[in-house]
């Protein structure tokens, strides 16, 4: 588990257009630096947003990778839903620190 | 020169990004009132304006998180976002490393506080400034409040930004304005995206209005999260101003959820003395 070096590899990709090209290019080959789980170079690499967002991503990072693969807001949304049904809740960071559990309400969303 | 104005607005990315997708009417009214705010602001005839704001791992990360930072550059470019998703364009926003320089220095009497000479703007700044310096003609001093990443700032320590900002205004020659930005309840980018607290918002704009320092300073993070989302920490950008401010009574111009935004879109400003 080691959310502080997803999130790490995702704040750098999110600010350096040039870091983007590369992960485009090679999305395993970027995040041998990296010090991360199989269960996160595949989320990463997949993406799987769902399962990023269940181990624990801040939505603040996790919203522009998600712009970067051309994924619309209401999907980026549904993903995420989809992950803490598939995966249960959130795992570590600021939700879970925060107790966060999960969404007891939907429909809120307009789009 | 004495603090020249004081206000707090919204920044959501939506605001921009997701324009075309809100209700005409309401979002219309929500833009008036920032026009409304930046007449306001204009009329103050600053010399720079301080923006506090809470941004978003733009250029703050856990690997070194500074609780308190202030730029000190001659430009800054934004929006680090993509400018289709944000729906504003790639600018360089002016700012004064002189100026700066001093206006930290003062600051720091009062508060420690981190200083950037490289500050990219996200949505959390360029979104205000798109509404209230849409020529980029007015220099910037950006601070931040880190309300992303616990631990997070004490409430009181923000309330005593909020009073070294002042200090420092007071102590320059120069007219500054200060803008806060931030949410007040909201869940943005997550799951819960759109879920807007109504009453709970109103009640904390009653007290930033009231400008009441005891009820704005009674929070506690766990119960912020509960009733208002990780969004809510951001209260600390409206209490800096609160702060700076000095039992100025405030005006809440516009306020209404916008769910397809995000948060409960807020406009407000105080009536300093003098002012």
């Amino acid at each position: 588990m080691s959310l502080y070096q997803v999130q790490k590899f995702l704040y750098q990709v999110n600010r350096d257009p040039a870091l983007q090209e590369r992960y485009l290019a090679d999305r395993g080959g970027v995040l041998t630096p990296y010090d991360l789980t199989h269960e996160e170079v595949r989320a990463l690499v997949e993406p799987d947003i769902g399962l990023l967002f269940h181990l624990g991503v801040n939505g603040q990072i996790l919203m522009h990778f998600a712009a970067l693969h051309q994924i619309p807001w209401a999907d980026y949304l549904r993903l995420m839903r989809e992950g803490i049904e598939r995966h249960g809740p959130v795992r570590e960071g600021v939700y879970a620190v925060t107790g966060y559990e999960g969404v007891p309400e939907l429909g809120t969303e307009e789009d | 020169m004495p603090l020249v104005f004081a206000g707090v607005c919204s920044h959501a990315p939506g605001i921009t990004g997701r324009a075309d997708q809100a209700d005409p009417a309401v979002r219309n009214a929500f833009y008036d009132a920032f026009g409304t705010m930046r007449a306001s602001l204009e009329a103050a005839r600053p010399d720079a304006v301080v923006v506090v704001a809470a941004e978003h791992f733009a250029n703050f990360f856990m690997d070194n998180m500074p609780s308190l930072a202030l730029g000190m550059a001659d430009r800054y470019d934004g929006p680090i976002e993509d400018p289709a998703w944000l729906g504003i364009d790639r600018v360089q926003v002016p700012g004064d490393r002189d100026l700066s320089q001093r206006f930290i220095t003062e600051v720091m009497q009062g508060s420690d506080v981190a200083y950037a000479e490289e500050w990219r703007f996200d949505h959390g700044i360029m979104v205000p400034l798109h509404f209230l310096t849409p020529r980029y003609d007015l220099p910037v001093i950006p601070a931040n409040i880190n309300c992303q990443g616990p631990p997070l700032l004490p409430l009181h320590r923000a309330w005593a930004f909020g009073e070294s900002l002042r200090a420092a205004a007071d102590a320059l020659p120069e007219r500054i304005a200060l803008v806060g930005t931030g949410g007040i309840s909201h869940w943005p980018a997550t799951p819960d995206s759109g879920k807007i607290n109504e009453p709970w918002d109103r009640d904390f704009l009653d007290r930033w209005a009231a400008n009441d320092r005891d009820r704005l300073l009674d929070y506690d993070d766990l119960a912020v999260y509960a009733e208002a989302g990780q969004g809510g920490f951001e209260i600390r950008t409206f209490l800096a101003v609160s702060a700076a401010a000095r039992g100025a009574r405030g005006t809440v111009h516009f306020y209404a959820p916008i769910p397809i935004f995000a948060v409960g879109c807020t406009i407000a400003t105080y009536a300093l003395a003098g002012g």
